[in-house]
């Protein structure tokens, strides 16, 4: 079986007055219809590895790839057209923060309607939208269909926009930190319903966190991201069996509840691993 | 008797009309020398606990006091010689027009400290910045860079209490565990007092002697870290965070 997306040799960069600063550089991996996660910290590329994905890399910016394929449709040459096409109706991407991706001025009903009848459906779209509303385990949908973003809390906001990203089923879902922003207890909520709605839907979902041990428990496997580098590919249940000291010392850092490690074992930052 | 006692304290915030009770009669002790954590949810009151005490919010009822004396309103110089706070969000709580001396040497001729050029020198020193951040920006400056700043800032003025208001959640996982080993050095060092405000309970429970669990402006339990750690909490509300604060578990069963 072929995979859903594969990504060979990625590679971003960006202009700067020292010349062009690449920030993802060569990264590969395939995904079938599984949860990935890649994980890194700030500027370790992994965000702009998932635009690049849905051809989102600022213009300021030049994504090359040896290839970058998506169920059969090489994304490098796609035209305006063909992206149309993909782009929310067949991939999309769930955002950090839903205060600023979510439309201020438009009601969550009718941005969600907006995404279902540009993709087909038009009768249909508030039915679908209403459904779309419980499946995320949002227990009032009219009333969220007629309100604000900003009448709804964060909780409620991401999960209206994930409502929105999967409105048209999509075969590949990136969710970029689509947690980060939200309280432990709702964060769990909202991953039980991505959970649901992958092992449902058999969609691909690509997880994008710095948060290790959240990533660890969630996905099936999880890529590590170093300074635009893949540093190492794990099995997620295998966490405790990384190899890269970046891993390691990723995980180790970490405070937890019952350790009383102290101080904390600092990361060592390694020259060697920017090769 | 505790060095800071917090008795019903009630915050009330209004605007156009409405009213919004942000603490509801919220009562703390926190011993000389003691690290106290508060944790909670967004919108549990457990900043505006801080915020109430070094008079930053708009305290409606209860008392509180430090070290025995009843605090003024609105604070004193000699309060805010004893009591400093350090912010979330390093990118916001520092002038970005200011240098890092300018914004160190400032409290300093405030309280008209002697010796400001040594001061800075020290304090930057303490938080393992060096001499050479000090005519920096802070746009020239990492996260974990300007936080440490933040601190060196608090500590400047030689306080006795440290609020922290979420110092690391805006840091990485790496940098985060260097800011706590700092502020764990510091405080063995110099017997600060801290209290500590933070969402994540491993932070907490890293940091803390004790702490309360906060919802909806109430202190919901009273925990010491030892129990937290053997998760002996008699209220589901805690015993819900430490669950969610393990990771995800695929088997909704075990969630509830």
């Amino acid at each position: 079986m072929s995979p859903l997306l594969s990504v060979e040799n990625l590679r971003i960069a960006f202009p700067s007055r020292q010349g062009p600063v690449e920030v993802v550089r060569g990264v590969s991996f395939s995904l079938g219809r599984e949860r990935l996660g890649i994980v890194g910290e700030s500027g370790s590329g992994k965000s702009q590895t998932g635009r690049a994905i849905l051809g989102l890399t600022p213009v300021s910016g030049t994504a090359t790839a040896d290839r970058l394929e998506f169920d059969g449709v090489d994304l490098r040459s796609a035209s305006t057209r063909q992206w149309r096409k993909l782009r929310g109706a067949r991939m999309s991407m769930v955002m950090q923060d839903p205060k600023f991706s979510l439309n201020p001025v438009m009601t969550i009903g009718r941005q969600l309607m907006e995404a279902v009848k540009l993709h087909g459906g038009k009768s249909e779209a508030h039915d679908k939208s209403i459904a779309m509303l419980e499946a995320v385990q949002i227990r009032d949908p009219e009333r969220v269909m007629a309100a604000y973003p900003h009448e709804l809390s964060g909780g409620m906001g991401q999960r209206a926009m994930i409502a929105m990203m999967l409105v048209t089923e999509p075969d590949l879902l990136i969710a970029d930190e689509p947690t980060s922003a939200l309280d432990v207890t709702v964060q769990i909520e909202v991953l039980r319903i991505l959970d649901r709605l992958v092992t449902e839907r058999g969609m691909g979902l690509i997880f994008i966190s710095h948060d290790l041990r959240l990533v660890s428990t969630f996905c099936d496997r999880v890529l590590v991201m170093y300074a635009g580098r893949v540093v190492e590919e794990l099995d997620a249940r295998r966490m405790s069996e990384a190899t890269h000291p970046y891993t390691r010392g990723l995980l180790n850092c970490l405070p937890t509840i019952t350790g009383d490690s102290r101080p904390l074992p600092v990361l060592a930052r390694d020259d060697a691993w920017l090769e | 008797m505790a060095f800071i006692d917090i008795e019903d304290l009630e915050v009330t915030f209004e605007g156009s009309g409405r009213q919004v009770r942000a603490l509801k009669g919220v009562s703390l002790a926190v011993g000389e020398e003691e690290s106290f954590g508060i944790v909670g949810e967004s919108g549990s009151g457990k900043s505006t606990v801080l915020r109430a005490l070094c008079g930053l919010a708009p305290v409606t009822g209860g008392r509180i006091s430090i070290a025995g004396e009843p605090v003024q309103a609105p604070r004193d110089a000699v309060f805010y010689r004893r009591v400093q706070m350090v912010f979330q969000d390093p990118y916001a709580s520092l002038h970005p027009r200011h240098t890092v001396d300018r914004v160190l040497s400032e409290p300093l001729a405030i309280h008209g400290f002697d010796h400001a050029e040594d001061r800075v020198e020290q304090a930057l020193e303490d938080v393992g910045l060096g001499s050479g951040f000090r005519f920096r920006y802070p746009h020239q400056l990492s996260g974990g860079q300007r936080q440490r700043v933040a601190i060196a800032r608090a500590l400047i003025l030689e306080p006795k209490v440290i609020l922290l208001d979420e110092p690391t959640s805006a840091l990485d996982a790496s940098i985060q565990a260097e800011v706590l080993n700092l502020l764990d050095r510091l405080r063995a060092e110099r017997g600060l007092t801290y209290v500590l405000v933070s969402h994540d309970l491993a932070v907490v429970s890293h940091m803390c002697d004790r702490l309360v669990v906060m919802q909806g402006g109430e202190v919901v339990e009273q925990l010491t870290r030892e129990a937290l750690q053997a998760h002996a909490t008699t209220e589901d509300y805690t015993r819900n965070l430490l669950t969610a604060s393990e990771g995800f578990t695929r088997d909704p069963a075990l969630q509830r």
